[in-house]
């Protein structure tokens, strides 16, 4: 059976995945910086591994706002 | 003359919409509706940029596979031997029309080049071959003139290196050198 939760407790998971989300775009944005970086001064080995990383961020945020939106129809 | 009781009495009988000057009853936005942003949205915008930021990594992937794809570079002539005094400088392009790069000859023997483009901000750095280091005019950034390093200001990475190469009194380029440090 689907746990129901009360509207305080939908309030503390919305707001966890929101936390969870900027910590993500933050770490996507220091990842692009310093790929970037890298790239412009020749160093090839870290733009590969980076791009997959920001896939998986991006693939984490997306599974959290499907959540989000779970969450707040039901 | 109403008094302050019956004031009081008409505005609370009053909905907070028929309390609105008639202007805004003309243009009925709901403001504070319009002012809350729901955390569906903002969390749907802060997945959009991550998204935006998974397009940038793999547009750097995708210009990396190109350089590596363009392979050796052309070897272009800049100047023969003579041409340029000890001290002095030339600028020239190297690779694509657009790429200004400057050669400068430190003494008899030695020459180097590199590319014109300061690594903070592509500004065009000057060299300044009497005090030994190259000047970006834009923020103050120095490079050493002997091996292109940053010195002082915004700068940190070094400018790019040109290869080059001597063949019958002319200097050539041969390639381009990036550097992290």
């Amino acid at each position: 059976m689907k746990p129901s939760y009360t509207r305080e407790q939908k309030l503390t998971i919305v707001y966890g995945i929101l936390t969870i989300v900027l910590l993500l775009v933050v770490l996507q944005l220091y990842m692009l910086a310093a790929t970037m970086n890298a790239y412009l001064g020749g160093d090839e080995t870290i733009i590969v591994p980076t791009a997959i990383a920001s896939l998986v961020c991006f693939a984490l945020n997306a599974g959290l706002l499907c959540y989000l939106y779970k969450i707040e129809e039901t | 003359m109403l008094t302050n009781k019956q004031n009081q009495i008409n505005v609370k009988s009053e909905s907070p919409c028929q309390q609105q000057q008639r202007w805004r009853k003309d243009f009925p936005i709901d403001w504070p509706q319009d002012r809350f942003i729901a955390r569906r949205d903002f969390t749907k915008f802060m997945v959009l940029i991550s998204l935006a930021f998974v397009f940038g990594q793999f547009w750097i992937l995708i210009q990396n596979f190109l350089r590596q794809r363009r392979g050796k570079l052309p070897l272009r002539a800049i100047a023969k031997i003579n041409e340029i005094p000890v001290g002095g400088a030339k600028t020239f392009s190297y690779t694509q029309e657009y790429d200004s790069c400057v050669l400068v000859r430190l003494d008899a023997n030695t020459f180097v080049a590199y590319s014109q483009e300061c690594t903070h901000l592509s500004c065009s750095v000057v060299p300044k071959v009497e005090r030994g280091c190259f000047q970006c005019p834009c923020h103050e950034g120095y490079f050493d003139i002997a091996n292109g390093r940053p010195l002082s200001g915004p700068p940190r990475r070094p400018l790019p290196r040109i290869k080059l190469k001597l063949q019958q009194d002319t200097i050539y380029a041969q390639g381009v050198e990036l550097r992290m440090i």
